[in-house]
């Protein structure tokens, strides 16, 4: 009966998919988060890379705040305000849920900055103290070229405002369950439905069909909960190295030129 | 086997309804109420930024009477302003808040360009930190307003489309189009307040 209508069924998920073109924002081509500190621009001395790193890296065990510094070879005709939060959101930076993480961005060639906060640190380094920052600590270091020094003074001034804030780790929004139970129930729930559901539609079936015969193909619709289930647990892990903790931006901070 | 066939595509069913977004549409709903939670957060933000700004300009350049008092009128009218339970649905409305906001933001501009005239006034502590938190909300602000046009964008989007369009004259008919800021006459992209 009506094999087109079952062809209908099969089809139509696959049509939509393909109708919903993917709606991709245009965004500037970001470089690969490789550590603490992307030294793109090439300004930095590799004893400072090495030195900044470690300190984010100590700093970020003893609060779980990110700090991530980057310096960038064009801003590619973006402002560096829109540069920051899309970079930010981008790599993730800060923990998800607490979105504690602060960028500072360094565009030599533009000769502009900024210190991207997130959501969550905004009440600790604010858009005045972020100023205040690039102003009479990173600024008088750039303009006496001397980068090094400008953006490490910038990192301890930025740890200065928010760290003794942070110093004991604030419990994340909530104490999330265990991944597994997290994932368990919904699938169980899933399982349930769609074996209860498969029960009523092989029972009303049933009595229409006798080529069917009996019973033991209601079983197959917790098979099916299953399948449904298993997408959750994708993406979940990261490999070694560091990467964002999928933290958020909502444009807070302050930029500066020099 | 033609009915384990059909057996099998009636299982699917649920699965394929949901694939299908029938919970795209309150999903995409909630996206644009909480974002535009966070456009007026920010305006709300700057409204409350003005007196202080203006008190301490004020200090430095009184004679400027004009431009101050246009940004202490432009703030009022916003204070002011009735806004409806439907404001996201109503062109009228929602024309209305954008524009009165849109005067603020241009006083409030013109301000910024007039204080140049003032290195006393701009090299002043207090005005250094008042004009680092207006820079940042009016950025934050930015943030907001792109983050909400993306939301409506996706929410009008799926009203307007299929599978959406068949969810939402089945299951969500209740809910409308939203409006959404135009950049018609250039005045709505919130212009930047530079000052280095």
């Amino acid at each position: 009966m009506k094999t087109w209508l079952r062809a209908a069924v099969l089809v139509a998920p696959i049509v939509a998919f393909l109708v919903s073109g993917c709606s991709a924002f245009a965004q500037p081509d970001f470089p690969p988060l490789t550590g603490r500190v992307v030294d793109q621009a090439g300004i930095l001395l590799d004893g400072t890379e090495i030195n900044l790193a470690r300190m984010l890296k100590r700093y970020e065990e003893k609060t779980t705040n990110q700090i991530v510094v980057v310096t960038v070879e064009s801003l590619q005709g973006y402002a560096i305000e829109d540069f920051g939060l899309e970079l930010g959101r981008h790599w993730g930076i800060g923990q998800a849920g607490r979105d504690n993480g602060v960028l500072l961005i360094v565009a030599p060639n533009e000769r502009r900055m900024r210190i991207e906060v997130g959501y969550g640190l905004e009440g600790d380094l604010t858009d005045a103290e972020a100023a205040h920052i690039i102003r009479t600590v990173i600024r008088p270091s750039f303009v006496a070229e001397d980068f090094d020094r400008g953006v490490t003074a910038g990192v301890d001034a930025i740890i200065a405002a928010i760290g003794t804030a942070l110093d004991v780790p604030r419990p994340l929004k909530a104490e999330e369950p265990s991944d597994l139970a997290t994932h368990l129930v919904p699938a169980l729930m899933l399982l349930f439905l769609y074996g209860s559901f498969g029960v009523i539609i092989y029972g009303s079936y049933k009595g229409h069909f006798k080529s069917v015969g009996r019973g033991p193909y209601s079983g197959y619709g917790g098979l099916a909960g299953i399948g449904g289930a298993g997408g959750g647990f994708s993406g979940g892990f990261s490999g070694g190295g560091f990467s964002g903790g999928g933290g958020s931006f909502g444009g807070g901070g302050a930029s500066g030129g020099w | 086997m033609r009915a384990f066939i059909r057996l099998g595509a009636l299982l699917l069913l649920p699965l394929w309804l949901s694939a299908c977004g029938v919970n795209d549409i309150p999903t995409y709903d909630e996206q644009t109420t909480a974002t535009w939670a966070q456009v007026e957060n920010q305006y709300q933000r700057r409204a409350d930024l003005i007196p202080n700004l203006v008190e301490t300009v004020k200090g430095f350049a009184a004679q400027e009477r004009e431009t101050l008092t246009a940004v202490v009128d432009a703030r009022s009218r916003v204070g002011q302003m009735q806004v409806p339970k439907d404001l996201l649905t109503n062109p009228e409305a929602f024309r209305q808040f954008q524009q009165n906001q849109d005067t603020l933001t241009q006083a409030l501009s013109r301000l910024m360009v007039v204080v140049e005239r003032y290195p006393q006034l701009r090299s002043s502590e207090n005005f250094l930190t008042l004009q680092a938190q207006l820079e940042g909300t009016e950025n934050r602000l930015a943030v907001a307003r792109r983050d909400y046009i993306e939301a409506v964008r996706l929410f009008n989007t799926e009203l307007r489309t299929f599978p959406g369009r068949i969810w939402h004259s089945l299951l969500y008919s209740d809910l409308e189009p939203k409006q959404t800021f135009s950049a018609a006459d250039g005045a709505s992209e919130v212009p930047r307040v530079k000052f280095q």
